[in-house]
């Protein structure tokens, strides 16, 4: 694999690749908001009419999103939810009940009217409202902001503030296949699907995507995240468009999938979190939702039936977020473990409620030293085949392969919905196979995969649950036996690496006694209890068994368990 | 019953086998076929006496010797050649292919050209990673995804007498079932669907060991108390054994599992029936497979699949000593009585 470097030497300045923000296709869609609005609408109802195939089928759908929005207004009220939530659902619910009342043709008409009245609703509160002066300001704000604290804090002298020795691409390593990406981007689609762990991973790729000279990616970020107003400003300024887990009623869905899917259709770069939430387990997603990916192959086979072979082409880029330090750790995993469902306590904390507890973070990950990895892996095809810089897509021999045959049957392009699941799904698996590939490898996963793979081989006969209550006494390891695990661990991920099977961070290649030190230092560095230290006999042991777990399962799914006799 | 494939393409069939020509003639009733041959020396036998092992063929069959020729002409290709020799025809196909393509072959093997060299003979062990079903074949020599697979009680001679009969045409797409089943299906052959494509391939390939020892009881005259016996954990052990390949249970108990085991089992027209009963009756292995004219894929699935049940811990008596009689030199006699003292105590503990 190929593999840049970027940061420690000079990094690499990214010209835009495209330089007014007039072209940006998503400053166009926010001019022709008003029309894309009604376009989606129109789509959606489309849609769910497709779904429900007779006037019952529509009856008992809307019935059933009347039921679940109702519940979901008495229950589990948010912040950013409109005033008028309880109103309007009110409304629709008499609406229904009038129904039977009217005559057949007058009550068809209500219902088709009742439908697109949810539908503009969602698609009201979906649409993002970027604005390019907002952009720009955000932007700064991320990059001038956080230099001045990484200046102030690396260098120790009167004025260092406002020195820019360091800049962000210090702190953030991009390596990977970012040429080809710029490239591809001038010529079809880009669809950025990057592994999920922390609620900053948004703003950190809005970060990347700008300083590769990228325009702005639409994205699809969870409303909860706009209850917190400094998330809610970034967001809005980058291009997100908002999505709701609490509302999974059909007609939402298809709301959400025609937005995606049309803004992609338009050219908007896009970016989705394919795993659908943050890991909590903390390992790479292995199981992909397949609803927003799915629209990326509807809408490549969309482009296709529009505009045959001079149709643009969707490009599907997998990226690697790593971490030595996920600040929702401690959350995430009890998260993971009570919905195991064998723990019964409810654990609740969750790290990013106030715009201060983020402030709070960001100083203390810009003064101390706790890098962030991002590997853009190779673009692909819808399909999942390799492309080569001019946007072709090719075979394992090289030969080109049109992907528009994959939507031919009969010499024309047709629409065939099981078709493109099943293509979504193998989709996925290449997705998940590349994450694993272009994963990086840091000091901090090989010592918590080691310390906690020792640990649990000392119990063969305690489940996991537990394996998590062993007493503290019990959680000592021998700074030798240690440091001969992590011997064996780190030969095999370097030799699978060789085999392109994954990557590692630079400071891998290090002496182990380094390694060590360096990841004991770096795992879990800011947690109030530290999930891996050395203790005053020089023995390893650690604080939270449960977060280690969590940084551990890191380099869950390689099968590198054996490895640890 | 006229063609309702508007660009009337014509279908291509890939081997010249007998079920090769079975499935030809099923597709030559309702459409043009090209059916390609390897050797230029049976093309121009197929031209000239239109008959392929024992077969008649159809009049709308168009024997060829170009692979290239075939690709472009046909979207839909049924490849029905030995396992032994699949990998390298699709290496041979595969730069004529297109993603529009379709496939959907009647192979009923494994593929083992991944496996290191020598390991088949070798004590060295095999891991699934080896062994590769001839979808999975497909998949990874060609750019084709729509790709299916037949299965099912479809004895070659039978099909050929217009006897009824039945297959399973398995795909995760649905439009390979819906053409598969437009395609063949006919007032004598019905075609059903399933979307397990592995497990339906499974139970082709595996079902072809039982079909050995099944043929080894008769040629003992054992009757059929002792083949009812040989059925019914014969299953077992596919299912067991097919689980470790990744196939689900419920394709085992369809048509394509215990409907072709039963088949299988009681023709003297299988071929790794006759494998089995000539053995019994003392002849050697090398001589029979010298004698037949095709290929019977069960010999080759007995090696694999033991080392597959070893490697993965799966129990598998039958196979294990079946691969005791034709490499080992047990005698069918020994094997019958090693097989009697197994210790087994549940009869069915996987549904």
């Amino acid at each position: 694999m190929s593999e840049t470097v970027v940061g420690k030497r000079k990094p690499v300045k990214y010209s835009p690749i495209l330089p007014g923000t007039e072209d940006w296709p998503v400053v166009q869609l926010s001019r022709n908001r008003k029309q894309f609005i009604q376009e989606i609408i129109t789509e959606s109802e489309l849609r769910v009419k497709g779904i429900t195939i007779n006037r019952n089928a529509l009856i008992d759908e809307l019935e059933s999103t009347l039921y679940t929005e109702m519940l979901r207004v008495k229950k589990n009220p948010w912040k950013v939810d409109p005033e008028d939530e309880y109103a309007f659902w009110h409304k629709i619910k008499s609406n229904l009940l009038n129904l039977t009342n009217d005559s057949q043709a007058a009550a068809a008409k209500t219902e088709e009217k009742l439908l697109k009245e949810i539908i503009s609703r969602y698609t009201e509160e979906i649409a993002g409202n970027f604005k390019p002066s907002h952009y720009r300001l955000a932007r700064t704000l991320v990059t001038y902001g956080f230099s001045r604290l990484l200046n102030a804090a690396r260098i120790k002298k009167f004025g260092a503030f406002w020195r820019n020795d360091y800049t962000l691409q210090d702190k953030i390593h991009i390596t990977g296949e970012m040429e080809h990406v710029r490239e591809l981007a001038k010529k079809g689609t880009v669809i950025m699907v990057p592994t999920h762990f922390s609620n900053l991973d948004s703003i950190l790729i809005g970060w990347v995507i700008h300083t590769l000279g990228l325009p702005p990616f639409i994205y699809g970020a969870g409303l909860n995240l706009f209850n917190i107003s400094i998330f809610a400003y970034f967001m809005n300024s980058l291009g997100a468009y908002k999505v709701d887990r609490r509302k999974k009623n059909v007609p939402y869905l298809e709301t959400l999938k025609s937005y995606s899917s049309m803004a992609i259709r338009k050219g908007c770069h896009s970016l989705f979190f394919p795993g659908g939430t943050r890991s909590r387990s903390g390992s790479i997603e292995n199981k992909l939702k397949l609803g927003l990916l799915g629209t990326a192959i509807e809408a490549q086979r969309m482009n296709y039936e529009q505009d045959g072979d001079k149709a643009k082409k969707v490009f599907i880029v997998p990226v690697v977020l790593n971490y030595h330090f996920v600040l929702e750790a401690p959350s995430l995993i009890h998260e993971h473990l009570a919905q195991q469902g064998q723990e019964r306590y409810y654990y609740e904390n969750d790290e990013y409620s106030t715009s201060y507890k983020i402030f709070k973070f960001m100083i203390q990950f810009f003064t101390k030293g706790s890098d962030i990895s991002v590997s853009i892996g190779k673009p692909m095809d819808v399909l999942g085949n390799p492309v080569d810089k001019e946007g072709n897509s090719l075979d394992p021999h090289n030969r080109i392969i049109d992907t528009k045959d994959y939507f031919t049957s009969n010499q024309k392009v047709t629409r065939n919905k099981q078709r493109e699941d099943e293509y979504t799904r193998m989709l996925s698996h290449v997705i998940v196979k590349r994450y694993h590939e272009i994963n990086r490898v840091f000091s901090s996963h090989l010592v918590a995969f080691v310390a906690f793979e020792i640990i649990k081989k000392r119990h063969p006969r305690l489940d996991l649950f537990n394996l998590l209550r062993l007493p503290e006494e019990e959680q000592v390891i021998s700074y030798d036996e240690f440091k001969a695990k992590c011997q064996l661990l780190a030969t095999e991920i370097l030799q699978r690496k060789e085999k392109g099977q994954i990557d590692v961070a630079s400071h891998f290649y290090e002496d182990l006694d380094e390694l060590i030190a360096h990841g004991l230092s770096n795992v879990g560095m800011y947690h109030s209890k530290r999930p891996l230290i050395r203790d005053k006999k020089g023995n390893i042991t650690t604080q939270d068994l449960a977060t280690l777990y969590y940084y551990h399962n890191r380099l869950d799914g390689y099968g590198f368990e054996k490895f640890i006799k | 019953m006229a063609s309702k494939n508007s660009s009337n393409k014509p279908i291509g069939v890939v081997g010249s086998g007998s079920f090769g020509a079975a499935v030809a003639n099923l597709l030559a009733q309702n459409n043009e076929v090209l059916m390609y041959a390897r050797r230029k020396e049976v093309v121009e036998d197929m031209l000239q006496n239109r008959v392929c092992h024992g077969h008649t063929l159809h009049e709308r069959i168009t024997p060829t010797n170009d692979l290239k020729y075939l690709a472009e002409q046909c979207e839909i290709i049924f490849p029905v050649i030995p396992s032994a020799n699949f990998r390298e025809m699709m290496k041979q196909l595969s730069p004529y292919l297109h993603p529009y393509h379709m496939l959907i072959h009647g192979t009923k093997g494994l593929d083992t050209s991944l496996a290191p060299s020598g390991a088949m003979e070798s004590g060295a062990k095999l891991t699934r990673e080896h062994v590769k079903t001839m979808s999975e074949v497909i998949r990874e020599e060609s750019v084709v995804v729509r790709i299916g697979c037949l299965a099912g009680p479809n004895l070659a001679r039978e099909l050929a007498d217009g006897h009824p009969a039945a297959t399973v045409v398995a795909s995760h797409f649905d439009e390979v079932i819906h053409e598969g089943q437009r395609l063949l299906r006919s007032d004598r052959f019905q075609v059903y669907g399933s979307a397990d494509l592995i497990g339906i391939e499974l139970c082709g390939v595996l079902k072809n060991i039982i079909a050995i020892a099944s043929g080894a009881l008769s040629g003992m005259d054992l009757g059929e108390n002792a083949r009812a016996l040989l059925i019914s954990r014969g299953m077992v052990e596919m299912i067991y054994l097919g689980r470790a390949l990744g196939g689900n249970t419920q394709a085992f108990i369809g048509l394509a599992g215990v409907g072709d085991l039963v088949a299988t089992c009681s023709s003297k027209l299988s071929r790794n029936y006759s494998v089995g009963f000539r053995l019994a009756k003392g002849e050697k292995l090398n001589d029979i497979i010298g004698s037949m004219d095709e290929i019977a894929e069960g010999v080759n699935t007995v090696r694999i699949m033991k080392k597959l049940a070893d490697h993965y811990k799966v129990r598998a008596p039958i196979t294990e000593v079946l691969h005791k009689v034709l490499f080992e030199d047990m005698t069918v006699q020994e094997a019958l009585q090693y097989l009697m003292k197994f210790p087994l105590n549940t009869d069915i503990d996987f549904i």
